[in-house]
């Protein structure tokens, strides 16, 4: 029903995507695959009305459209549940299934008829553990999953793009899920499917595409591939990307934990040694930022030993002499109508170090910011340059334990690599550095050591140089 | 410095305005006396602005600087010697009320917007229910000379204006204004920088209760005793804070525009004065600057910065 | 079957935890609760006393009392159950008691233009209002601030002190009665039947909720949240002229300072806060803020029939609205985790 051809965009300069093709059929689970930045979710948003392509077609049934609001696209029949559910807490299950949409009778809202409704779709999704009545407050993650779908259903939307549905969900949730694509497939509707776990797609899918490096790798029959060609497929290329070269060895261990854990991490060993960068991989949901954000004390450890000691807060987090460059720069790293200066500056501020303040330019020239103006408010740097006065940040302090969370996420090419440089610089200066990345080629390159965290538990660790099936296999658990 | 050039250049036009009316203006007694009017709003304004750069509001000035005068009348009751010690103590009155505020504000997360308004009640209430109904007693020489006297052909108001507006700039340049900026601009940031947000909102609170004690000591010289000598004056403030260029919801603005914006709004009564504007219309013409003033403030930025409506989800 | 069977009574986990202990947990509840044990509080307090509570006379005072604060407040949940709110209903209330009486003139045959006058200017302020903070895109505070100001000072301009007459038969509307049940009260009690229906029965009430609970989702549902903020706050100022007439009648001539002496601007705020209703919107309802100006009404006649110091209520009344938000911020804390 679904088919694109040619697809291609640009942002700001950078192709994302060129030259996709992808067909849905009605009925059909199909799976897109790829590693992170390979250009899945803007297609996804392509697909619903997000994004304009900047070439390409898009028809359905045969009939081209064009999509200017996400309205157009779901008048057209497609919905997309993202990871964030786009649901009101305070308001019941009908209410949200019906929002904008309500029914009414002479001019009243017609509450019977939206239940109904609702009660008729629960039904046929054969959910029974919630009604049309409950405020969505009260629902787990999974339930609400199920009305965001019950919500798609009642606009008769025949195509559902989910975004890594699984993400949120527990293990026995996703049985859940599992069953509500099957009835969606008896019913017709085709789902997309977005997912890093390969077992789900193998469990799921009927076809699969892969995407890399923004274009069409391959589009196949599930039947007709193995998981480990799966892989290949999505991760093959060479990896003659340079990285810079490691250390000879480490030294003291700066910080250990034993059998450590929190609400969402158990039984964490791990041992951060000077001048060792340690990787941390995992799929999303696997606790990893979560490991940092527990070692920083921002979200501390409630069991278990840390040595020297364990932190109860970010200030004696950062009286540890650990910092934290936090995954999202612009929520959680930055204040971003403040000047470069005073942002590099928070930090030795906040803790009253005197340390680093008459240096700001030497730090910014040391962390390669260019070019190095103290004045300008961040909010007008590229992400890079925003990546970089973090950095500063932390390094006002002289750390002896640095936690790198995506640390080159929406960064270009350039700013990448001397990113990647300054922390082997740093690590060679004495300093351990902890690096959690979903692009498995940067974490190879750079790791001393990997660590594969699963379900909030430590699944594995691997010397230096592993290759991208070896993290794979032990991030998603067995495959099929 | 920078960012305050706009409501600079529009008071200086306005200051012109003044003198081309009144020529008396130029000359130094005149233009001392309008600073001298124009320091008990621009001390509050300073006060008012740390909270708002906070990101929080303090409606609790108004009645606050009431009570402060109240409690000064009555207990100084014309006795010269007592002068010093109650005005020790409109301070800590002052302070702690801030404190509170900002107590209630962080530890309970409660709405600065109420807690301020229930301390607003609470002030007025207990104030009055203390003095029974009307204020009561007399304030003394010793404590009228703030807002009356000067020091040679200078005003008192004066000097103390100076000293807290070089107080206030010298905090908004320290760690302390630095912080408590970045914590009204990304309060999550700024925690996880290991800032201490509910200790720096706390204090803010509290510099807006010391700003209104100050300005309550030179309000109840200047203007004497009355149950209305605070009244409106938290909306005056915000008014002003506002003008000034920095924005509801925090992380902007510099304190020495929020202070313009003080001197601006006296400027513009003072103008409306000369022009024959009767006083009740003043509040008119206050009220359709304030929304010009932030209309234009607020409409350069979408088409600056925010990405198509559409957009917003989609960027998360 | 099945289905409807369900839809009569949603079984399964949700619905046993929003049973009636959980529903007693909502703040709209809480204020009921909070106001029944206040009325047993006043009941000894005024029997140890030696007095009678809640005799004929104090409950027609509780309902008048409350019936001009009341119906501001229903205009103002619906601005602040929208995430705005409104800071200009007391001018408003000046300005439009002033309107009814000079144009009633003491003339029976000028009560309907007079009516009409009133609430024309009503929307027309509402309308400003919602213009310049979806239009103008100002905060909510500065903006109807801003708009407070002017009416101030065209009030103050023009009048300075009580003027216009209104005529005998209007003036029943302030203080007849029928049985214990004043006029003005059963006014207070339609417009928050007719908000309550607006809210719980059509289009326009669900989208005023899901504009106050998130106006991105709002809009991703293809609803036009600027319009529902602009009616929301001609409905606010709506609710302001309907008071203000009331008051009128009540004076038997507007007054410049009717709406400022009251407070009606932060009251009518405090209580919907008090009632339950989010100050960030999108959470609460009318029947809430009909307990909270309830509430403040028993506090006012109990400390009326003690005969303590009016200042008191202030006290109480600000100690009240503060420690009922911290409860409420508190339970959504503990629901989050």
């Amino acid at each position: 029903m679904l088919s694109m051809r040619g697809i291609g965009k640009s942002f700001l300069g950078v192709r994302v995507l060129s030259g996709v093709d992808l067909d849905v059929t009605a009925g059909e689970v199909h799976a897109v695959v790829g590693e992170n930045g390979a250009g899945k979710s803007t297609l996804m948003k392509i697909i619903c009305g997000v994004h304009a392509p900047d070439e390409g077609s898009i028809e359905i049934d045969g009939r081209p459209v064009s999509f200017g609001h996400p309205l157009d696209a779901q008048r057209s029949g497609i919905a997309i549940i993202y990871q964030e559910f786009n649901l009101l807490p305070e308001r019941t299950v009908a209410e949200n299934v019906f929002l904008g949409r309500e029914p009414v009778r002479r001019g009243l809202v017609d509450r019977a008829a939206m239940e109904e409704a609702t009660a008729r779709l629960l039904d046929e999704l054969g959910e029974d553990s919630f009604g049309p009545r409950d405020p969505v407050k009260r629902l787990s993650v999974a339930q609400q999953q199920v009305v965001e779908i019950v919500k798609a259903l009642s606009i008769d939307a025949r195509l559902i793009v989910m975004d890594e549905p699984s993400a949120a969900l527990a293990e026995h949730e996703v049985e859940l899920l599992y069953r509500l694509i099957g009835r969606l497939r008896e019913r017709g509707v085709a789902v997309v499917y977005i997912s890093h776990r390969l077992r789900e797609v193998f469990d799921l899918a009927d076809r699969v595409t892969v995407l890399k490096d923004g274009s069409r790798v391959t589009t196949v029959p599930i039947g007709e591939v193995s998981s480990d060609e799966l892989i290949r497929l999505m991760v093959g290329r060479d990896l003659g990307t340079y990285f810079p070269p490691r250390s000879a060895g480490a030294g003291e261990v700066r910080l250990s934990l034993r059998a450590a854990g929190n609400h969402k991490l158990r039984d964490i060993d791990l041992e951060l040694r000077a001048g060792e960068i340690v990787g941390i991989a995992g799929l999303q949901g696997s606790g990893r930022s979560e490991l940092a954000k527990a070692i920083f004390g921002a979200e501390p450890f409630t069991a278990g030993e840390m040595t020297p000691s364990r932190p109860r807060s970010v200030r004696e987090g950062v009286a540890m002499g650990i910092g934290l460059v936090t995954e999202d720069r612009k929520a959680e790293g930055l204040a971003l109508r403040q000047s470069v200066r005073d942002n590099a500056l928070l930090v030795a501020r906040a803790v009253g170090g005197a340390k680093g303040r008459n240096g700001v330019r030497d730090l910014l020239e040391r962390v390669r910011l260019s070019p190095p103006r103290q004045e300008q408010e961040v909010r007008y740097l590229s992400g890079g340059n925003q990546q970089k006065v973090v950095l500063a940040k932390w390094m006002t302090m002289a750390p002896r334990v640095l936690l790198f969370d995506e640390p080159t996420r929406g960064v270009d090419v350039g700013a990448k690599a001397a990113i990647h440089d300054l922390m082997r610089e740093l690590a060679n200066d004495g300093m351990a550095i902890m690096m959690i990345s979903s692009e498995l080629p940067e974490l190879i390159g750079m790791s001393d050591r990997i660590v594969v965290l699963r379900d909030g538990r430590i699944a594995g660790t691997l010397p230096a140089g592993p290759t991208e099936e070896a993290i794979m296999r032990l991030a998603a658990g067995e495959v099929a | 410095m920078k960012r305050a050039l706009p409501i600079l250049a529009v008071l200086v036009v306005l200051l012109a305005a003044i003198a081309v009316a009144n020529p008396f203006f130029l000359e130094p007694a005149g233009f001392l006396a309008f600073l001298k009017r124009a320091a008990p709003l621009v001390i509050l304004a300073a006060g008012q602005y740390f909270v708002i750069v906070s990101g929080e509001f303090d409606l609790s000035v108004g009645s606050l600087v009431t009570a402060e005068v109240v409690i000064a009348a009555r207990l100084i009751d014309g006795d010269e010697s007592a002068t010093w010690p109650v005005i020790a103590l409109l301070i800590v009155i002052g302070l702690l009320v801030g404190l509170v505020n900002g107590v209630v504000t962080t530890k309970l997360r409660v709405p600065s917007f109420i807690v301020t308004l229930g301390m607003l009640l609470i002030l007025s209430g207990a104030v009055f229910l203390w003095t029974g109904g009307a204020p009561r007693g007399a304030l003394s020489e010793g404590f009228r000379v703030f807002g009356r006297g000067g020091l040679g052909p200078v005003p008192w108001s004066v000097l103390i204006l100076l000293a807290v507006g070089a107080a206030a700039i010298w905090l908004m340049r320290a760690d302390f204004g630095k912080t408590l900026m970045a914590t009204g601009d990304n309060e999550r940031a700024a925690a996880l920088s290991g800032v201490r947000v509910d200790r720096a909102k706390i204090f803010a609170f509290m510099l807006s209760g010391l700003a209104a004690a100050v300005a309550a000591i030179l309000l109840g010289g200047f203007a004497g005793v009355s149950a209305q000598v605070g009244q409106g004056l938290e909306f005056s403030a915000i008014t002003a804070v506002v003008l000034g260029g920095v924005v509801l919801g925090g992380g902007r603005g510099s304190v020495l525009a929020a202070m313009a914006g003080a001197f601006t709004l006296e400027a513009l009564f003072t103008l409306l004065n000369l022009y024959g504007i009767s006083g009740a219309l003043e509040f008119t013409v206050q009220g359709v600057i304030i929304i010009a003033a932030v209309a234009a403030g607020a409409i350069r930025l979408p088409w600056k910065f925010t990405p198509r409506k559409g957009d917003a989800h989609a960027a998360s | 079957m099945n289905q409807l069977v369900r839809v009569r009574r949603p079984a399964g986990r949700g619905e046993a935890r929003s049973g009636l202990a959980a529903r007693l947990r909502e703040p709209t509840q809480v204020v009921f609760l909070a106001l029944l044990g206040l009325i047993a509080v006043g009941w000894v307090l005024v029997a140890f006393d030696g007095g009678q509570f809640l005799t004929m006379e104090s409950v027609v005072g509780i309902q008048q009392r409350s019936a001009a604060l009341g119906i501001v407040a229903i205009g103002q949940t619906l601005a602040i159950l929208a995430g705005s709110l409104d800071l200009s209903v007391a001018y408003l209330i000046s300005l439009t008691s002033l309107v009814a009486a000079e144009i009633m003139a003491g003339q029976d045959g000028n009560i309907l233009p007079a009516i009409a006058a009133v609430l024309a200017i009503s929307a027309l302020v509402g309308l400003v209002n919602g213009l310049v903070i979806t239009r103008l895109q100002v905060h909510a505070f500065i903006a109807t601030l801003g708009v407070a100001l002017i009416i101030k000072g065209i009030v103050d301009h023009l009048y300075d002190g009580p003027a216009g007459k209104v005529p005998e038969s209007f003036q029943l509307l302030g203080y007849s009665r029928i049985g214990p049940i004043p006029i003005s009260a059963l006014l207070w009690a339609g417009v928050a039947v007719v908000a309550w229906f607006l809210l719980s029965r059509t289009r326009l009430g669900y989208r005023i909720y899901a504009v106050g609970g998130n106006e991105e989702v709002a809009r991703l549902s293809g609803i036009r949240t600027g319009r529902v903020i602009v009616i929301t706050h001609v409905l606010c100022s709506l609710c302001a002229g309907i008071a203000g007439l009331l008051l009128a009648s009540r004076l038997g001539a507007g007054a410049p300072t009717v709406g400022t002496d009251g407070g009606y601007d932060l009251e009518s705020i405090a209580a919907v806060v008090l009632g339950g209703t989010a100050l960030a919107g999108g959470k609460g309802g009318v029947a809430g803020t009909v307990g909270g100006v309830l509430l403040l009404a028993v506090l006012d006649t109990i400390f009326n029939q003690l005969e303590v110091n009016s200042f008191v209520k202030d006290v109480v009344r600000g100690v009240v609205i503060v420690i009922a938000v911290a409860v409420y911020a508190r339970r959504g804390m503990r629901r989050s985790q």
